[in-house]
């Protein structure tokens, strides 16, 4: 493996486990809002947190470079505070990342809250537990199958992406040049053994994460917190 | 002291319901809720517990407010002194029984006696169950486990939603002995709703009757145990009256129980397991009562009592009617046939025999006093 690929790898790993975390602890609530709220912000906050999925990855990206340029409002106000600009940096692609994951976090979520319904809060509450302590001791816990099925699909699609990093990151060796664009660029080199490495390692890690959270979830975890 | 006074003065439209409850409740021991499906009962339990927020006017309990709209005063479910026995008796999934219990226990939020983890295991049986996952329990252990798991809490007050609706006639009155001890095991007020007769006469001490969003009466029960005859709540279970009697003796023999309605009146039901003198109610249907002018001999019937006819009501273009009788001075309906009432010339002031089968007092019909 020449350095570069390795490179790559390497980005592609912190990349995903970077953004899926922080995606995680953003997108919990807005999945917990989405499934209690009776407000009327409700529709259009789900249609906003669906966009990412429907929109051309390419768009996303335009827009994206927009936004986190050196122009963009918070491209300028990432600028003002580390002296770098967001575009065509890790940070930038983290920030994309996580947007562009959003609803496939956001969804699996905020189903499993739906399915556990508002039942075992009630009964949570009169047993004397506060609203936060409600959402970590009983909400999480009743949810952690559709919480780990998020983890797992957001994973999948950042390691995936490749339309967003693209416009957002570019391909600057060892800062944004993630595995999928690796494959591409030795796709178009015609270096097949790099692209045929790649897209197996990329294929198996899939397949054994997608099968270990499967049998995850068959045998029911049986004591979570308390 | 299992006491609690509770003023209700509230109002809450849900869903095109309109609830609207004024009333100073003194609890004493159990208190029922009564009322037919759809009348407001388990919106007034969860107005009472704070989970229904839309609910506007007072809640107060003791002296503290728990509701009070005018001056924004809103207490928080998990910070009233209240433990919510759900009717489909809700546990955590995710713990097993101990772990529910020790969520309970751990967040404990009532200054009500302290009730120890070991008492509640005893009480309510559930030893052999701590271990399992509530995916594996029966109703009635659900049941057992919901109640255990509440009064950890140490609440102030105990409300009980229809916890018996999804369980087996047999289970159901084994929960009930359960229930029944509530309030002197731990010192505490319970308020239980149900639909159903048999659990108003087992547990009720007190009794209010909620109709369309409206409470229509409150009182002791036994004092209101005649208006569940009428409207609105007739035609939900068969008519019938109270009467109250002692147990007198037991005939092993051919396990019946003597009852004793007044002095040398006795009726005959089927073994009770009460000790002798106790006091009892027995609800008698009024179709298992039939009304002789003569003490008639030669019968299988076993109870025979003189009574007086107090009132007969012919039910027009029905084959029925009912007649009002006074029994040792207490209230006993007959529902005949409206041919019968007339053959016999039944007429207030005239003296009858009233009958009843042994075999129609069914366990179910009886309760302590």
């Amino acid at each position: 493996m020449t350095a570069e690929v390795f490179n790559a790898v390497w980005l592609t790993a912190q990349l995903a486990v970077i953004s899926i975390s922080l995606l995680l602890v953003l997108a919990t609530p807005i999945a917990w809002w989405l499934a209690f709220t009776r407000s009327r912000m409700k529709v259009p906050v789900e249609a906003l947190t669906t966009l990412p999925l429907v929109l051309p990855p390419t768009v996303l990206g335009f827009y994206l470079l927009i936004l986190l340029g050196p122009a963009g409002w918070l491209g300028s106000w990432w600028v003002s505070l580390t002296g770098q600009t967001l575009t065509f940096s890790f940070a930038g692609l983290v920030v994309a990342s996580m947007i562009h994951s959003l609803p496939f976090v956001v969804q699996p979520m905020r189903q499993a809250f739906q399915d556990m319904g508002t039942g075992p809060l009630e009964d949570a509450a009169t047993l004397g537990a506060s609203p936060l302590d409600r959402f970590f001791s009983v909400g999480l816990p009743q949810a952690r199958r559709g919480i780990v099925t998020a983890t797992v699909l957001g994973f999948a699609h950042v390691l995936g992406e490749f339309g967003v990093v693209l416009m957002v990151g570019g391909n600057i060796p060892g800062r944004t040049k993630v595995v999928s664009i690796a494959i591409y660029e030795s796709v178009e080199t015609l270096d097949y053994a790099t692209a045929h490495m790649l897209s197996a390692g990329l294929l198996l890690l899939s397949f054994a994460v997608l099968v270990g959270v499967f049998a995850a979830n068959r045998s029911i975890p049986l004591k979570v917190g308390q | 002291m299992s006491t609690g006074r509770l003023d209700l003065d509230f109002k809450l439209v849900r869903g095109g319901f309109d609830l609207s409850i004024s009333e100073a409740l003194t609890l004493d021991g159990v208190t029922v809720l009564f009322g037919p499906n759809g009348s407001g009962k388990s919106m007034t339990l969860r107005t009472i517990a704070g989970l229904e927020n839309g609910a506007s006017g007072i809640v107060r309990f003791d002296d503290r407010d728990w509701l009070r709209s005018k001056t924004g005063t809103f207490v928080p479910p998990h910070l009233r002194p209240v433990a919510h026995v759900f009717q489909d008796a809700r546990l955590f999934s995710h713990l097993d029984v101990a772990g529910n219990l020790a969520f309970a226990q751990r967040r404990a939020k009532g200054n009500g006696p302290a009730v120890s983890r070991d008492d509640v295991i005893e009480i309510f049986d559930i030893a052999h169950l701590l271990q399992r996952m509530p995916h594996g329990l029966s109703g009635g252990e659900r049941q057992r486990v919901a109640m255990a798991r509440a009064l950890l809490t140490r609440p102030r007050l105990v409300l009980m939603d229809e916890p018996l609706s999804a369980l087996d006639v047999q289970r159901r009155a084994q929960a009930l002995s359960f229930i029944e001890q509530i309030p002197e095991q731990f010192k505490v007020p319970v308020i239980y709703v149900t639909h159903q007769i048999d659990e108003v006469v087992r547990l009720a001490k007190q009794l209010v009757l909620i109709a369309g969003g409206r409470i229509e009466a409150s009182g002791s029960s036994a004092e209101l145990m005649s208006r569940l005859d009428l409207p609105p709540f007739t035609g939900r279970f068969e008519a019938g009256s109270i009467i109250e009697a002692k147990v007198k003796r037991q005939n092993t023999e051919f396990a019946l129980t003597e009852l004793e309605i007044a002095k040398g009146l006795q009726i005959e039901v089927p073994y009770l397991d009460f000790p002798d003198g106790e006091t009892v109610r027995l609800r008698i249907r009024a179709r298992d009562v039939s009304v002789a002018l003569s003490k008639p001999k030669g019968t299988s019937l076993r109870n025979i009592m003189p009574a007086r006819v107090e009132e007969v009501r012919e039910e027009a273009d029905t084959a029925f009617a009912e007649v009002r009788l006074s029994v040792a001075e207490q209230s006993l309906r007959a529902r005949i046939s409206r041919a019968s009432a007339q053959e016999l010339k039944l007429k207030p002031g005239k003296t009858v025999y009233a009958m009843v089968k042994a075999t129609a007092l069914d366990r179910r019909l009886l309760t302590r006093r």
